[in-house]
């Protein structure tokens, strides 16, 4: 059994439930790569920051984006400067391991110690992405041709891997991972939040803005719903305005801060002033 | 070890397989979380479950499984132990001391604030260390504290039996994840991530691209010459049009069409988005607005739109028997159409070989003769999450569904 008083338990600045906890601590003593998912705004990313400040581990980060190829976290190629060397003839190409640069998976691989490997908004990639960092990652090991070398894990790195859902991840990919959906936190969970952020928040101040923030929320058909940190910019700039609390509740100050679109927020005003219908025709 | 577990998920249709039953048995046998049901249900969600959507499902089948076995949460255990054993039992009360005890209680309520209680509650557990029978501040049983079991305080906090901090069966019970699952309504950004499957990618436009592979390979073949090869850069090149129907029986399923609405105006992918609306069935023509003052001659969707484009029709295809069949069947009374509905809904199924009819209402209500009629026509799919990913597949499958004469 694991030694309850070891493992991951949140750091300073994040908060994290404790089931949470419970599944990042199995996640690295099994060493399988632990898959996040999640609204946006519930601190997908800064898990991957708390694991590395509360376990002391180094944090490397491989952001993904649309172009990002699975080869580029191993190891890059590059032959158009060793083509440009050739050209001119001023230095010795026939070494081609300078030409070799290791991607954020083979940096994590190679460390000397274990390290935290965030993966992140894996989502944003092609399709095809997971699928082929599948062995990789099961491995922690992978060659590469143009040297006829292996490069393994001397560690098993901590990976984390965070997805905005906006594409679905492969099965057999997910077969291989640990999943957690971080849900949106409740009122109870943001309270603590917020006061990790703002220590010396006035009790009703919080109480109000919360009691709002989630009343804002639950406004359907909103194109993009506030989320923690729109909550606290917003009440960022209550406290810095100085706004009483009695005013949050009779109207809401500084809504640009939550709604972040012309349309949400000209529905929310609608909607607050009276309940209005699609347009749809009241005839059959 | 719990094998069954792992039958009841697969027969409430959470796709768990071998594998992942398997390393979460190498978890449970290594021994690396405490053996309490707690750990059990959310270890067991992290290993077997791999999307949000199938959280509910698990949830049941936690329920079924696990159900019986009484839990109480973590934090409680300590609460818990304080609250055994009682004093003494509460004395039975007569009706009126029934009704002053709910007097009370509105006037407590009235003077103080719940959330206040819940707070000074939180604090209370935090400070205390021990068990505490009677008495009036601490959380203990028989005492006038607003906080414990057995006590007399009107309107406290009762500690016990529920819980309200999470214990895995409670969780499991409320079932929070219900609205995640796949087969209900979408919101919007369910429905945006459905409609961005919708794409068909080309290379079009401009050469800007830099092509590597190429340019290596051309460089080589050139004798070290550098030279630069460009590519087209690929776009998606789907074209929607979007015909919605906004007549009266459409009215309880306004929020889910505004939903879908407004998610596809949203997507910024598609090459070209149209929009029409049509009141109960299409005839010669559609609107612009959802008010129906706009028209467009249903003719010009032909003329100007070529067959590339994918047509989503949303309605629930239920109307009167004359208003599809009939000449002059349309409901305004004062719209004469000379050609019936029938006619102009097939004439678009051929034109649009793309074309896919979404129905809000559920399948179970399909059984009306326009809406079977219609849903020959045109591949008829249910506005639900997975029905709108089947209607994609349908509307982006290379072969074309035979059109129905």
């Amino acid at each position: 059994m694991v030694d309850t008083g070891k493992g991951y338990r949140g750091s300073e600045y994040y908060i994290a439930s404790k089931p949470l906890m419970e599944i990042v601590n199995v996640a690295i003593a099994l060493g399988k790569p632990l898959v996040i998912k999640g609204e946006p705004g519930t601190g997908k990313t800064l898990l991957a920051h708390s694991i590395a400040e509360a376990l002391n581990k180094k944090l490397i980060i491989w952001n993904i984006k649309s172009t990002t190829k699975a080869k580029d976290g191993l190891y890059v190629y590059d032959t158009v400067q060793r083509l440009n060397d050739a050209r001119f003839k001023d230095k010795d190409i026939s070494d081609i391991r300078q030409y070799i640069k290791l991607g954020k998976l083979g940096q994590a691989f190679k460390s000397d110690e274990q390290v935290v490997l965030l993966i992140d908004e894996i989502d944003k990639a092609d399709v095809e992405f997971p699928n082929d960092l599948l062995n990789e990652l099961d491995e922690m090991s992978f060659h590469i041709p143009e040297l006829d070398e292996e490069v393994t894990a001397r560690h098993r790195p901590i990976v984390v891997i965070t997805s905005n859902s906006e594409k679905e991840l492969p099965d057999a990919f997910l077969r291989r991972c640990i999943f957690y959906y971080i849900e949106f936190p409740d009122e109870e969970m943001m309270e603590r939040i917020v006061r990790v952020h703002y220590p010396d928040i006035e009790n009703k101040l919080l109480r109000e803005a919360l009691k709002r923030f989630y009343w804002i929320r639950e406004v359907d058909g909103l194109r993009k719903k506030p989320s923690t940190s729109e909550l606290l910019d917003w009440i960022k700039a209550l406290m810095l305005g100085g706004i009483s609390p009695d005013k949050i509740s009779s109207e809401i100050p500084f809504l640009g801060t939550l709604l972040k679109n012309e349309q949400d927020t000209g529905r929310f005003v609608r909607l607050s002033n009276a309940q209005g219908g699609f347009g749809f025709k009241k005839r059959f | 070890m719990f094998t069954d577990f792992f039958f009841v998920l697969k027969k409430k249709g959470v796709p768990v397989t071998i594998t992942e039953w398997l390393s979460f048995m190498e978890a449970l046998y290594k021994g690396y979380f405490q053996s309490s049901l707690n750990h059990l249900y959310y270890i067991g969600r992290a290993f077997l479950v791999k999307s949000e959507a199938y959280y509910d499902m698990y949830d049941l089948a936690f329920q079924e499984y696990f159900g019986s076995i009484e839990t109480s949460s973590l934090e409680l255990d300590k609460v818990m132990e304080w609250l055994e054993n009682p004093l003494h039992r509460l004395p039975k009360l007569t009706p009126e001391e029934l009704a002053e005890f709910q007097k009370q209680l509105e006037e407590f309520r009235k003077q103080h604030d719940m959330e206040e209680l819940m707070r000074q509650f939180r604090e209370r557990l935090k400070e205390q260390k021990e068990r505490h029978d009677g008495g009036s501040k601490w959380i203990g049983t028989g005492g006038t504290s607003p906080f414990g079991a057995y006590g007399y305080h009107p309107g406290g906090i009762r500690v016990g039996g529920e819980s309200w901090m999470q214990s895995a069966a409670k969780v499991a019970g409320e079932r929070r994840f219900r609205n995640y699952r796949n087969d209900i309504i979408l919101d919007v950004r369910q429905t945006k991530m459905a409609l961005k499957r919708l794409r068909e990618l080309k290379r079009e436009g401009a050469q800007e691209e830099l092509d590597i592979d190429e340019t290596i390979d051309k460089t080589a073949k050139e004798g070290g010459e550098i030279e630069l090869v460009f590519n087209r850069s690929r776009e998606n090149t789907v074209r929607i049009i979007l015909l919605m129907d906004t007549g009266g029986s459409m009215l309880p399923y306004t929020e889910l069409c505004e939903r879908l609405f407004s998610a596809a105006t949203q997507m910024e992918h598609f090459k070209e988005f149209k929009y029409y609306f049509f009141h109960n069935c299409i005839y010669q023509d559609v609107y612009e607005d959802m008010a129906n003052y706009k028209r467009v001659p249903t003719e010009k969707l032909f003329s100007n739109f070529h067959k590339g484009y994918k047509v989503i029709l949303v309605g629930d295809a239920r109307m009167a028997y004359s208003e599809l069949f009939d000449v002059n069947g349309c409901i305004d009374y004062f719209y004469t159409n000379d050609k019936p509905g029938i006619e102009w809904l097939m004439r678009i199924r051929q034109h649009f070989p793309h074309s896919v009819w979404l129905n809000p209402t559920h399948r179970n209500f399909w059984g009306h003769y326009t809406v079977d009629t219609i849903s020959k026509i045109f591949p008829m799919f249910e506005l639900t999450i997975d029905g709108l990913k089947d209607a994609i597949k349908a509307l982006t499958s290379r072969t074309r569904q035979p059109v129905l004469n």
